[in-house]
């Protein structure tokens, strides 16, 4: 019943944007030669590759380069990466662009757009090819809404079957690549062709800017939809030759929630068939030559694990209490402490620096809301992070063992966090050696305190009769 | 390993050097020169000093095989409680947790949690996290509650010594604190972990025992005080003061009986008895019962008593004439006879001063709980003692625990008359309830301690004076053994030597024996937590069966917040703590009724098991069942109790019913209401299909070891939730009412 309706919707959509563009002309004249888009929607992970040819028709370089998206999907993307290409065949080479959010007056039905600055502007008749890479998070909705132990997960996926553009684009084509062959349903926009695991939209001639055209596909999904609601990250580095990490994970299964019985019995026997989206365990990339590592929740610990070791990378494979099923949820923590040498170096200037990595370490989770909070040894002075990416930032104290005045920590809080954020971020910061000696002088000076009072005592008669 | 080694060092030291110390105190009055002396005493105090601390030590860290082996976790099913708690009192504050009134246990009716718990142990823990964290070391609350056990049986063991150089001397001081120290009675409640009131009440007991015992010896307000505080803190520990209240009464009658009625008792008593009164009365689920309770009345008595003897004592002091004193003392003690006995009598009838609880009863009547109060009867702590477990608590005590009492009767002071009754009492105790073993545990220790020091010293010194005479010239006996070989040189025997040597070997043998036991006790027996459980796998690998919190986790995650859980009384304290989900019955067993509806649901058809389940309001049901691991301590084998609790208030269930020619089966011979009851339903639900065990038919339970009966189960008003991986615990959602149109 939904669905024509929602396309009645769109079409209606997708005419007014056309006539409002008519009435707009494009300020700069660019266009766009040919545009080729590859969609993956093999997990809950939706990742975009976009190759875009531009051209500068008009008589004023450009030196921008607008990305429109859709209001709906601007809330669900985690990255855009944009990259030139630059030089022919083997020698091709990618030079990574800037990209930034970007306000346009009159944009149609409140569409956002993203900027790419060109390293050089583009002249008059010359043409560019970019490489544009983003990631939807959030973008597949579970129908049905729930299933039940035996049924697998079965997802809508909306998009357009044009690119939109505020550039008209001469030829265009879209490959969606689905995890299965199971697609139930999928709209059709001539030409649309289907095979096997891909589905291919277009190729599709000369397309005005902010062309639009809905389409959903609904296929089987049955990857896990890990998503961490809340990741705290804390890393407290100690001079005392560790860093120690705790990771305060919420894990939820965001995909179409379990209804009615569990059945461990059908669990246990038929694996193949029950419970085929729910997943057991999730592996955990950590830094090499990670020590104790211990994974735990509000209860107790976790007997469920396994820890992988080699010089170059830690695997741990961590099995929450029980299967996650749709919508069912497990807190745990994550601590491992790792050598200070690796991680904490000393800049030119003398300042300190720790270099670590910011994302989340479980493999293929989406986490919504990520706090990284860098406990910086007491003493430290005028702490400043370096992230390649825009984060909230604030300071905070907090005290552990045997501080007095507390420990400075920088807070770096990022939402909709992807794999692909787990890139190294720095923290700068003052610190004198002098302050390392202050909490063992403290403990002995305690011990020395004790002895001489036990000795005192020992030796003093406080007797009133002789 | 490391405990073992430490526990071997630990005793050897302290029996070794107990000796040694008697001597350096004979040395004294016979050294000349003061510096020397001063020496002696000096090298005397490190010695002991350092005695204690390894005893200390040892206390402490033979408890820590749990943590070792398994993890930092609070164990069994009360101290979950106790940590709730205390997890409460430090978030919200002291004035928040005394008014707490706990919605999420005994829905619906709930239960008013400061006044119906011993807070002292809270509040210590509480107090001590507080003072860690003020110096600024940031221990979690659950380390805190960890290691409060561990920590008071050290403190114990001070206690133990200075209780033990009260009773006798030092060196039966440092005995008793070595043998205290790894006593697998008490070891019973005080590993690290089991955070209950005991861990605490144990050493607020033998300290208010010592101050008491010393405040007698040496007439002190003071000390008395002491001892009024001391009372006060076991009060507000554990339910178990009412043994205090009653022994130390009871001593006092007993001193009085036999003359030895002293000044020194009079101030100690009343000093005591009355502060500590007042004082007890502050902890709000006690309150006045020290006035009206039939359990405190014979401290009363008593009180009363003693004031007649001083009164008497003072009379008599005037009247010089003994005839009119005796018919005065014949009038006056007929008179107080008689108004004590009305008084009580009309507080009695009333109902001002209470009867005696069930639980008092049970005590001096091992029969009464099992004809009258099944729930008491119920619990496997509550059961009486076999002997094995005697010797499994205490090993060689046992054998020189008369051996001490013989020691005391010889030396026979108030001090030992003290020590003499609370072993006896505590050992009739031990004997009426296993979990009393406990309180039994320090006096056992004294009272052995006196007797391994005592026969040390005789053996010692016979040698020593042996020695002396075949070696004149040696140096340092010579000099201080005149003193005490005098006593024993006018029955030298032949081979007296080569005896007594053979004797302390066998003494020594005994004592490492005992150390041996202790620490192989600990080890095995008392150091699992319960919660999670391990067996030997195929390959002689250690296999963890986590299911409890797989199952309370998975509750606390994904049911409703506000979701109602219907279970046996025993989980229901890990449900509210771990789980976080209100239960309809915990183990604070307060009230009867709502425990009996409980075993009626639940040994009920399901139709009629829904109709309870719905008045209720119960979302959940969960139940434990070993079948498939082979775990015996599970539902279907404590189910008799339910049927029968449930059958104390509601004759509609009867136990026959269950049962076949008096025998419990589960198997296709059952009886046929067993077959189709709740529990049976729910534990075997669709375990017919499972293949449990290699060469033996689907549906073989392996904790009973029979086939089930009923394969064929089906559920009309409730659905499979979620059982854990290993089957330890399912849960089952209770349906919503179908529509009626």
């Amino acid at each position: 019943m939904a669905a024509p309706l929602r396309f009645r919707l769109a079409l209606v959509f997708s005419v007014f944007a056309l006539l409002s563009l008519l009435a707009r002309s494009s300020s700069q004249d660019l266009q766009i030669a040919n545009a080729e888009r590859r969609i993956d929607l093999t997990s809950h992970i939706i990742k975009v590759f976009l190759t875009l040819k531009v051209e500068n028709t008009g008589a004023s370089p450009a030196s921008e380069i607008l990305l429109a998206f859709p209001p709906t999907q601007v809330d669900h993307l985690a990255v855009v990466k944009a990259a030139a290409t630059v030089g022919k065949r083997k020698k091709k080479t990618y030079q990574p662009l800037d990209v930034n959010p970007s306000e346009q007056p009159d944009s149609p039905n409140g569409t956002k757009y993203f900027s790419v600055s060109l390293l050089k502007s583009l002249g008059k008749g010359e043409s560019v090819t970019l490489e544009v890479f983003y990631i939807l998070t959030h973008s597949l909705e579970p129908f049905p809404v729930e299933i039940s132990q035996s049924e697998s997960q079965l997802v809508y996926y909306r998009d357009s079957a044009i690119i939109l553009s505020p550039y008209a684009i001469k030829q265009q084509t879209t490959f969606i690549k689905t995890p299965s062959t199971n697609v139930e349903s999928y709209t059709i926009v001539d030409p649309t062709n289907r095979a096997g695991k891909e589905l291919k939209y277009g190729p599709y001639d000369e397309q005005p800017p902010y062309s639009y055209s809905p389409i959903v596909i609904h296929f089987e999904n049955n990857n896990p939809f890990a998503v961490v609601e809340e990741l705290v990250r804390e890393v407290e580095i100690s001079h005392w030759g560790s860093i120690q990490i705790t990771e305060h994970y919420k894990l939820v299964h965001a995909g179409a929630r379990h209804k009615g019985i569990f059945s461990r019995v059908e669990y246990q026997s038929r694996p193949s068939i029950s419970g085929v989206s729910s997943f057991k365990h999730i592996l955990a990339r950590l830094p090499p030559r990670v020590h104790s590592v211990y994974y735990r929740d509000e209860i107790g610990n976790i007997s469920s694990s396994h820890l992988r070791t080699n010089s170059w990378k830690s695997e741990l494979e961590i099995e929450p209490r029980y299967p996650l099923f749709g919508g069912w949820k497990a807190t745990f923590v994550i601590g491992y402490g790792v050598p200070l040498e690796d991680f904490l170096f000393e800049s030119s200037d003398g300042r300190r620096y720790l270099n670590f990595t910011f994302g989340c370490p479980l493999v293929e989770t989406i986490v919504d809301k990520l706090t990284v909070k860098v406990v910086l040894p007491e003493g430290s002075k005028e702490p400043s992070a370096v992230v390649p990416f825009p984060v909230e930032q604030h300071l905070e104290t907090s005290y552990s063992y045997l501080d007095v005045v507390g420990r400075t920590v920088v807070v770096l809080e990022k939402k909709n966090v992807v794999p692909e954020h787990g890139v190294p971020f720095q923290v700068y910061y003052n610190f004198n050696p002098i302050f390392m000696l202050a909490e063992p002088f403290m403990l002995a000076s305690v011990f020395f305190f004790f002895f001489m009072a036990c000795v005192a005592y020992l030796h003093i008669d406080l007797s009133i009769r002789k | 390993m490391v405990g073992k080694m430490e526990a071997v060092n630990g005793v050897k030291s302290g029996s070794n050097s107990s000796p040694s110390t008697f001597q350096s105190a004979f040395f004294k009055p016979d050294l000349s020169l003061k510096s020397l002396k001063l020496k002696t005493k000096q090298q005397e105090l490190l010695i002991r000093v350092s005695i204690l601390t390894l005893v200390y030590i040892l206390a402490f860290i033979t408890r820590l095989f749990s943590v070792l082996r398994y993890e930092s976790m609070i164990h069994e099913f009360d101290p979950y409680f106790n940590y709730r708690t205390t997890l409460f009192l430090t978030e919200k504050g002291f004035y928040e947790f005394w008014n707490w009134f706990d919605s999420e246990s005994w829905y619906p009716l709930g239960r008013i949690i400061g006044g119906t718990l011993y807070p002292g142990l809270m509040v210590t823990a509480a107090l001590i996290y507080s003072i860690i964290r003020f110096l600024r070391f940031a221990v979690h609350i659950r380390e805190v509650c960890v290691l409060t056990a561990p920590f008071f049986a050290s403190n114990t063991t001070i206690v133990a010594y200075f209780f033990g150089k009260e009773l006798w001397d030092s060196g039966a001081g440092l005995v008793a604190a070595a043998l205290i120290a790894i006593c697998p009675g008490y070891i019973s409640r005080s590993v690290a972990g089991s955070y209950d009131n005991e861990g605490v009440a144990i050493f607020a007991l033998l300290l208010t025992f010592y101050l008491f015992v010393k405040a007698v010896n040496t007439g002190s307000l003071a000390w008395a005080l002491a001892s009024a505080f001391g009372y006060f803190y076991m009060v507000s520990a554990w339910g178990g003061y009412v043994f205090i209240i009653n022994l130390i009464p009871l001593y006092a009658m007993v001193l009085l009986i036999t003359g030895r009625y002293s000044m020194r008792l009079y101030v100690a008593y009343n000093c005591m008895y009355i502060l500590g009164m007042l004082l007890a009365m502050q902890i709000r689920f006690v309150g006045f019962q020290h006035v009206q309770s039939g359990e405190h009345m014979a401290a009363m008595g008593v009180f009363f008593l003693m004031q007649v003897f001083y009164f008497l004592d003072w009379v008599k002091h005037l009247l010089s004439d003994t005839k009119l004193f005796q018919a005065f003392l014949r009038i006056t003690v007929t008179c107080a006879v008689g108004v004590g006995a009305i008084a009580l009598g009309v507080g009695t009838a009333s109902g001002y001063i209470s009867p005696w609880t069930g639980r008092f009863y049970s005590l001096l009547d091992p029969t009464y709980a099992k004809d009258h109060i099944p729930i008491i009867a119920s619990v496997s702590e509550h059961q009486p003692t076999a002997w094995s477990s005697f010797m499994f608590d205490f090993h060689i005590l046992l054998f020189l625990f008369p051996a001490g009492l013989y020691f005391c009767f010889k030396r026979l002071s108030d001090a030992t008359i003290f020590i003499v009754m609370y072993g006896l009492t505590s050992m009739y105790f031990a004997g009426v309830m296993v979990r009393l073993i406990l309180v039994a545990t320090p006096a056992m220790c004294l009272i052995s301690a006196i007797a391994v020091s005592a026969t040390i010293k005789n053996l010692t010194q016979l040698v020593r004076t042996k020695s002396k005479v075949a070696h004149t010239g040696s140096s340092k006996g010579t000099t201080s053994g005149k003193a005490s070989s005098k006593a024993s040189l006018d029955q030298s025997l032949p081979f007296q030597r080569n005896g007594a040597v053979a004797l302390l070997i066998g003494a020594f043998y005994l004592l490492c024996k005992y150390v041996t036991h202790c620490t192989w006790v600990t080890s095995e027996a008392y150091s699992s937590p319960s919660i999670v459980l391990a067996a030997r796998g195929a390959y002689g690998n250690r296999v963890i069966f986590d299911d409890y919190r797989e199952a309370y986790f998975w509750l606390r995650q994904n049911t409703p917040p506000d979701a109602k859980v219907m279970s046996w009384w025993d989980y229901g304290y890990q449900i509210t703590a771990m789980g976080n989900r209100t239960v309809i019955v915990d183990n604070n067993t307060w009230n009867n009724t709502h425990i009996a509806t409980v075993g009626r649901a639940m040994s009920s058809y399901e139709d009629e098991a829904y109709e309870i389940m719905r008045s209720l309001d119960v979302d959940y049901v969960l139940v434990v069942f070993g079948g498939v691991t082979g775990y015996s301590s599970d539902d279907i084998n404590k189910f008799l109790w339910m049927v029968r609790i449930g059958g104390g208030v509601f004759p509609v269930i009867k136990e026959p019913d269950y049962l076949v020619n008096g025998e419990y089966r589960v198997d296709k011979g059952a009886a046929p209401k067993m077959l189709n009851c709740l529990m049976y339903k729910l534990s075997y639900y669709r375990f017919g299909e499972l293949q449990t065990e290699y060469g033996k038919p689907p549906g073989y339970d392996r904790a009973r070891g029979a086939e089930i009966g009923n394969k064929d189960i089906k559920l009309e008003y409730l659905e499979e939730a979620f059982t854990t991986s290993n089957w330890i615990v399912r849960i089952y959602k209770v349906k919503p009412p179908n529509n009626r149109w």
